[in-house]
């Protein structure tokens, strides 16, 4: 008997406590971030947009490798590749589809040359489906991105005017990528 | 005189019809603002805002609803009992707005005086559980009909607590007639030597609207909607607007019964009256938004060993000292 009225009095008051302390949320501030009016603050490596960069010379750091569209989960990004009259790689298209894009950011960690870049941007609401396939132009920006300064070529080194790698006056031999030996 | 009916009688007809107009409108478009006063509450108590785009304050959000409702189509499973299907929605509507006949908002704002009013309105909310029963029985899904299952014993068995609490009032006032019931409260408020009894009506009531923390007839984590799981448009919104018209009602109820209706200071009636079931409104949302659902079983051991002992209790301790008054 005595139990059962512990047990009342415990209850009845643990549900009037409920109610006085979900009354009292009244007056906390509210979570809720009013978005069109109120942009949240999103990290620079949030993962959103993907574009394509430039090297600091203003050049397409993208060389038609390929490697971004075999990481696509998703297959939405397709590229062609064409050459210069140097024999440089570049994308003659290069194209996402981003109403099948799942912003996983393989592109990014695949490309050897971190021409493709995903940035803090996902206001791409569109009316028309067709209008979510952005073509080349629509991807390439004019700077460099999240790697300021990085530019392929000058790290990787490149055969110019008849000179292989490494032959050009006061360049450095290339690394043997075949040894383990440093 | 037309037709041997003088003009007089005439007037007070075309009277009495506007103000039940008046009432009966009133009514449907305070449920209907409740839907968006219950949304923005429940905001507020859980830290967010609710709708706040449609209009000053997110208050057209219900116009907008409204529309969207109306012009949703109007489906009927194949598999249904269609006369019942279509039947059920509009009970629980006819039924909560039936009953709202004999509440008296003012001392000369009610649609009828009638001396059995209290009895009126238990008969009225009865019926309502017909609605619900129907719909889940019509529905042909096992979840509506688990649904109607749960809210016939549910409603039956809060049905008792609910005639038998207000027993204390009537005893005190000495009348069924809601009129009287507020009159007789002149000196005190029924709610402090009916305490008890205002706090069973209170839950069941609550039970009887099934309204959190006693809507297991709709229980979403288990019967998917409950007893309208198979409604869509306007006729799961008939459904809707009836649950709010319910909680208005009882909100109303209370206020008439147990806080003395339309009496207060300085105010006129009718502001008085508002103010008061307006905060008991209030108060069954801050329900919903606090508590948790108990068991079915745990719902029916509280109702008939605790509930109902304390309702015989007060009604034999009421009636005693009401005797020994006299």
């Amino acid at each position: 008997m005595k139990n059962a009225a512990q047990n009342a009095v415990t209850a009845t008051s643990s549900v009037l406590r409920t109610i006085g302390m979900t009354f009292m949320h009244s007056f906390r501030k509210r979570d809720t971030v009013l978005y069109p009016e109120e942009k949240p603050y999103l990290p620079p490596r949030y993962r959103g947009r993907i574009v394509l960069t430039r090297d600091p010379d203003g050049a397409e750091r993208c060389v038609a490798c390929n490697l971004c569209s075999v990481a696509c989960p998703v297959d939405c990004i397709s590229v062609v590749k064409t050459e210069d009259e140097t024999g440089r790689w570049y994308p003659e298209t290069f194209r996402i589809n981003f109403s099948r894009c799942i912003y996983c950011g393989y592109c990014e960690e695949a490309c050897p040359t971190y021409a493709i870049q995903l940035t803090p941007d996902f206001e791409m609401g569109e009316f028309d489906r067709q209008n979510m396939v952005y073509e080349k132009s629509d991807l390439l920006i004019a700077g460099v991105g999240k790697r300021p300064g990085y530019n392929f070529y000058r790290v990787a080194g490149m055969s110019v005017g008849g000179k292989d790698k490494g032959e050009a006056e006061n360049e450095a031999e290339p690394i043997d990528i075949k040894t383990l030996l440093p | 005189m037309i037709f041997g009916v003088s003009e007089h009688e005439i007037l007070s007809l075309v009277l009495t019809a506007l103000r039940t107009l008046v009432i009966l409108l009133g009514c449907v478009i305070m449920a209907a603002l409740m839907i968006w006063i219950e949304r923005r509450l429940l905001g507020l108590w859980q830290d967010r805002y609710g709708p706040n785009r449609v209009g000053p304050f997110g208050s057209l959000q219900v116009v907008a609803d409204m529309m969207k409702i109306f012009f949703k189509e109007d489906w009927i499973p194949p598999f249904a009992d269609k006369a019942v299907f279509v039947i059920a929605p509009a009970i629980i509507m006819v039924t909560t707005l039936l009953a709202f006949a004999v509440v008296p908002f003012t001392p000369t704002w009610t649609v009828t005086n009638l001396n059995v009013g209290i009895l009126f309105l238990l008969a009225m909310s009865s019926l309502g559980v017909y609605s619900v029963i129907l719909g889940g029985w019509s529905s042909d899904n096992k979840y509506a009909l688990l649904g109607g299952m749960r809210t016939a014993a549910q409603m039956i068995s809060y049905e008792v607590f609910m005639g038998l609490s207000l027993l204390g009032v009537v005893l005190l006032a000495g009348s069924f007639n809601m009129g009287d019931i507020v009159e007789s409260q002149r000196g005190m408020w029924n709610v402090i030597p009916q305490f008890p009894a205002f706090v069973i009506f209170l839950i069941a009531g609550c039970a009887e609207i099934h309204r959190a923390p006693f809507d297991l007839p709709e229980a979403e984590q288990e019967l998917t909607a409950g007893y309208h799981t198979e409604y869509s448009g306007m006729k799961f919104g008939m459904f809707f607007v009836g649950e709010y018209l319910g909680i208005v009602l009882i909100s109303c109820l209370i206020t008439a019964l147990f806080f003395g209706g339309w009496l207060g200071p300085w105010l006129p009636g009718f502001v008085w009256f508002f103010l008061k079931a307006f905060f008991f409104m209030c108060f069954f949302i801050l329900l919903r938004a606090a508590t948790v659902r108990p068991r079915y079983d745990q719902l029916m051991s509280f109702g008939w060993k605790i509930l109902l002992p304390i309702a015989l209790l007060n009604v034999a301790i009421t009636g005693a000292i009401v005797v020994a008054q006299s």
